[in-house]
């Protein structure tokens, strides 16, 4: 996947995990939390789908880069540039 | 020397919000039983395949985000519909009123089944991995989620929590709610039952095991309490829950008065897992009339719990007859006939139903019954049309249960 696709999927999670949201404004260099109502359930939601779309485990440690779509994006671009978009 | 009972004593409903499988408020609800109109739909349900059920269609995002509903339950989704349409209907100043001193008393049959098929269905997905496993499972599943998610909706702080009772669950929560006006353990309650059973495939494969789930080409006739044709029952989900307050609360602000909780009872079988008891059933009754200082006969309506399997109808039958065998002034009739028996939420959904009667002097029917089982006939059944009967002062609602709970409520005009 590219960054691009990466955000995609992202997103796509977003929607699911915040249906109330809207996502079109949203700021890849703010933290999601200062732009929507996530708490630490939705978080771990992130992490939950990651694991059921694309069998990505995140640590603990690193659910700190979930801060907003540009870390995000930056923490999952190794760990899924092998894998096809669907 | 007998004590009257003072106002402070007298615990009234004053509010009614509920969803059924035939309507979404009282008055559609009230006009759905009147007219005959069933709530049974044809229903697919995993692993079970189809069948049918009584489905209710309220608005979920009436009082809840779309991330609300995906985050809690169905039954906690129906608790807090009914609770916001309780509350409005109260007419109470929700804004004055000191959220400290409400309490949440919710009956359920049972609670998490649902979560748990939904979560190991999900794992089968993975290969059996439990690290798929939601962390919503816990807080999904937690026996008191529903009355919890009515506090977290309303900004509720006084006490909640639900009432484990099997199919008296409805009952149980009314009572619940009516002990704890008493005891000023709150000011305020919202009391009653819910069910989100249709969401579990295990009910259904469970009553089929038994032998105990209908089925019926035309999904509107397959719940037939009393008819010689009856096959067993019908899985509905619903809740209504009511606003209870003490008498001297709801005269000082004027509110209107459904009717006044004057009897209860509660009982055990001790005989089976299932089968329930005509001897303790009838005892509850007589109970619930004792404790009110009243006799059969001045009973207008008994609202009866029978499910329409073969056995639970005629025992049920064997304990009315023991008590009102001889009222000439009772009617009898039967809600599931309509919406399929809605579990947790039958007790408290099988009364509202009945409570417009005071002021419309109608007993609604019994539908479906093409042929009365004759181990069924009673003096005062009300079959297929409803029936004007002269100014009604009391209902007495049952509801039975597995493991054999009992219940009887009777409510008085007021």
């Amino acid at each position: 996947m590219t960054q691009s696709d990466i955000r995609e999927e992202v997103l796509d999670i977003l929607r699911d995990i915040a249906p109330d949201e809207d996502l079109t404004q949203l700021k890849d260099n703010q933290s999601f939390r200062e732009q929507m109502e996530l708490d630490s359930m939705d978080f771990l939601d992130i992490v939950m789908e990651l694991r059921k779309r694309h069998r990505i485990q995140i640590p603990e440690d690193d659910y700190v880069n979930l801060r907003s779509m540009d870390s995000t994006v930056a923490y999952l671009e190794p760990l899924m540039k092998n894998i096809e978009r669907v | 020397m007998i004590r009257s009972i003072q106002d402070d004593e007298r615990i009234v409903i004053t509010g009614v919000g509920l969803t059924a499988p035939n309507g979404d408020s009282l008055s559609d609800y009230r006009q759905a039983l009147l007219a005959g109109r069933s709530g049974v739909e044809p229903y697919h349900i995993r692993y079970v395949g189809d069948t049918l059920a009584g489905v209710c269609h309220y608005d979920e995002l009436r009082y809840q985000s779309r991330k609300d509903v995906r985050r809690g339950t169905r039954a906690g989704s129906v608790a807090i519909y009914c609770a916001q349409e309780a509350v409005r209907d109260s007419g109470i100043d929700w804004e004055k009123t000191d959220r400290d001193q409400v309490g949440v008393y919710i009956g359920v049959t049972e609670h998490g089944n649902v979560e748990t098929e939904n979560e190991i269905y999900e794992i089968t997905q993975f290969n059996y991995d439990t690290k798929v496993w939601s962390h919503h499972h816990n807080p999904r599943t937690v026996a008191n989620n529903p009355a919890g998610e009515v506090t977290l909706n309303l900004g509720i702080t006084g006490p909640h929590y639900t009432i484990g009772a099997a199919c008296a669950a409805g009952n149980a929560g009314l009572i619940q709610g009516a002990q704890m006006l008493m005891l000023h353990e709150c000011d305020f309650a919202i009391a009653g039952g819910v069910s989100e059973s249709i969401r579990t495939f295990g009910i259904f494969a469970g009553f089929a095991s038994q032998g105990a789930l209908a089925n019926h080409a035309d999904p509107a006739k397959a719940s037939r309490p009393f008819d010689r044709a009856r096959n067993g029952i019908v899985v509905s989900e619903g809740g209504c829950l009511y606003t209870l307050e003490r008498y001297s609360d709801a005269d000082r602000r004027g509110a209107k008065i459904y009717g006044e909780l004057v009897g209860y009872s509660m009982t055990s079988d001790a005989t089976d897992f299932v089968l329930p008891n005509p001897v303790q059933q009838s005892r509850c009754m007589e109970q619930a009339l004792r404790r009110a200082g009243l006799n059969a006969e001045d009973i207008d309506i008994v609202s009866t719990h029978a499910t329409a399997t073969p056995s639970g109808d005629v025992q049920e039958c064997a304990a009315l007859r023991q008590v009102f065998g001889n009222s000439k002034r009772t009617h009898i009739n039967n809600t599931k006939s309509f919406i399929g028996h809605a579990m947790g939420a039958a007790g408290s959904l099988e009364l509202a139903g009945n409570l417009p009667s005071f002021n419309d002097r109608v007993c609604h029917a019994t539908i479906n019954v093409d042929e009365l089982d004759p181990e069924c006939e009673l003096p005062g059944l009300v079959l297929n049309d409803p029936q004007e009967i002269d100014q009604p002062t009391y209902i007495l609602n049952n509801s039975f249960g597995m493991l054999g709970i009992n219940s009887a409520v009777i409510i008085k005009r007021v």
